[in-house]
């Protein structure tokens, strides 16, 4: 129940922060590798723009475009504006970018391009966009099948407390006992860590499912949800939520009234606790980068050998050919790496949370001796 | 000499490109020299104690993550100058 009750948090939070930057996550300023002729109906390979579809949020999912038709599935677009005021309505009344609907519609150039704005006369007004976007769909996706796995584990143990593991139990135990023995135990101690057990395995199993989800080509995956800023800002924000509110005294002592440290260095100018109180902001925000850029750089890579083909084959069929042999071999092996990163980098964020909870709730170390 | 100055200034949206793409690059120099001296210190270290491969490998992944995240932040920063 509390489970259930975290997930949804957590997830209204994802979709409140992708509205904050759904704004500025969805267009590209101006397109630098755009094919210049102005009557491309049968426009150019433009790789710059292939490769941003499919890494920024999206009011549809796409899912494939046979020539003309395009399939792909609408979703709710919810907007506040000052002058209509609360608008709801399905994607799909867009035709794909292409029509305007009550004077909304899908800004195609200029500094608005790519989000939905109002034309009001001649000026585009936007609107509050509070959209069901493509990454706030893959979000409940991915959570939703996070808690049907782990309700129906627990479940088992629950009603079967003393028979062996069988089946999904016997997959995600271990998993769950590295989280606690190799991630939490080292790194908060051996008393204070139970507090920060369901947290620290909550943020693992987010983590390392939406980024294999994010790496299946096609429905229900695909969906860039960790490599979207503010999706990855928002776990940073709980972990340095959580830290402050558990954080004792001789923690923010560390920090702004380190021991030690020569007295010029903290009056009249406070030199040294700036310094840490930049650290203090700049931890989360390092975990923010660290998660968006990781998974964005490997989708840039895969989708990088894709338009090779397209571009070759743009100047020679044949020798499309050559390259796409040669292009696929390596989207596979970069395929399977990406599977590594993903691990990895749900590894890295939850010891690196996982540390600075042990960080904030250390005791000082020998009461009897001072620096 | 002033006219080739006066041609390489005409050509600032070029020039700005040009670092982006020579800023990436030596991101992942930095990134390489890096982890190749981790991954370097580790096969020595197996060499030395081989029966410690298992501590010795989760801490090598772990400083690994850590210096990629040092390069990508000049790969976002090179990402920001290509497209705004």
């Amino acid at each position: 129940m509390r489970a259930l009750i975290n997930i949804l948090l957590l997830s209204g939070l994802f979709i409140f922060c992708n509205k904050m930057s759904g704004q500025t996550t969805e267009s590209p300023k101006k397109d630098s590798i755009e094919s210049k002729s102005p009557n491309s109906k049968e426009s150019k390979f433009a790789p710059g723009e292939f490769m941003l579809e499919h890494i920024t949020d999206k009011h549809e999912w796409h899912i494939i475009t046979f020539g003309k038709t395009q399939i792909s599935i609408p979703l709710p677009i919810i907007l506040y504006s000052k002058i209509s005021g609360w608008n709801l309505f399905f994607s799909s009344k867009f035709k794909h970018g292409t029509k305007a609907y009550n004077n909304f519609e899908i800004a195609s150039e200029g500094s608005n391009k790519g989000k939905i704005v109002e034309k009001f006369g001649e000026n585009e007004i936007l609107p509050l966009d509070l959209s069901f976007t493509k990454v706030a769909f893959s979000l409940f996706l991915g959570s939703i099948l996070i808690v049907i796995i782990f309700i129906s584990v627990a479940k088992k143990y629950e009603n079967n407390p003393n028979k062996p593991p069988k089946g999904l139990q016997s997959a995600l135990e271990p998993m769950i006992l590295f989280v606690r023995d190799d991630i939490a135990k080292p790194s908060i101690g051996d008393k204070g860590y139970e507090k920060f057990m369901p947290y620290l395995l909550t943020l693992f199993f987010f983590v390392w499912f939406n980024n294999m989800l994010g790496l299946i080509p096609i429905f229900p995956g695909g969906a860039n949800v960790t490599g979207n800023i503010a999706v990855t800002m928002v776990l940073a924000i709980f972990t340095f939520i959580i830290t402050t509110i558990s954080a004792n005294k001789h923690y923010w002592q560390e920090i702004y009234n380190a021991p030690g440290v020569p007295w010029w260095l903290k009056f009249p100018v406070p030199l040294l606790p700036l310094i840490e109180l930049m650290g203090v902001f700049l931890k989360p925000l390092v975990l923010t980068i660290r998660l968006f850029a990781n998974m964005t750089a490997g989708h840039l890579v895969g989708l990088a050998f894709i338009s090779l083909i397209f571009i070759f084959s743009s100047m020679n069929p044949y020798l499309g050919y050559g390259v796409s042999i040669f292009s696929a071999i390596f989207s596979v092996f970069m395929l399977l790496l990406e599977f590594l990163v993903a691990l990895i980098q749900a590894y890295v964020f939850t010891l690196l949370s996982a540390i600075y909870f042990g960080l904030a709730i250390a005791e000082p170390h020998g009461a009897e001796r001072h620096h | 000499m002033l006219t080739i100055l006066m041609i390489l200034l005409d050509a600032t949206a070029g020039v700005a490109k040009l670092g982006a793409g020579l800023g990436a690059g030596l991101a992942a120099i930095g990134a390489g020299i890096g982890i190749g001296l981790i991954g370097g210190n580790f096969m020595e270290a197996i060499a030395r104690q081989p029966e410690a491969v298992g501590d010795l490998r989760s801490n090598m992944i772990i400083a690994a993550a850590l210096i990629e995240g040092a390069a990508f932040f000049a790969m976002i920063v090179c990402l920001l100058i290509l497209f705004l």
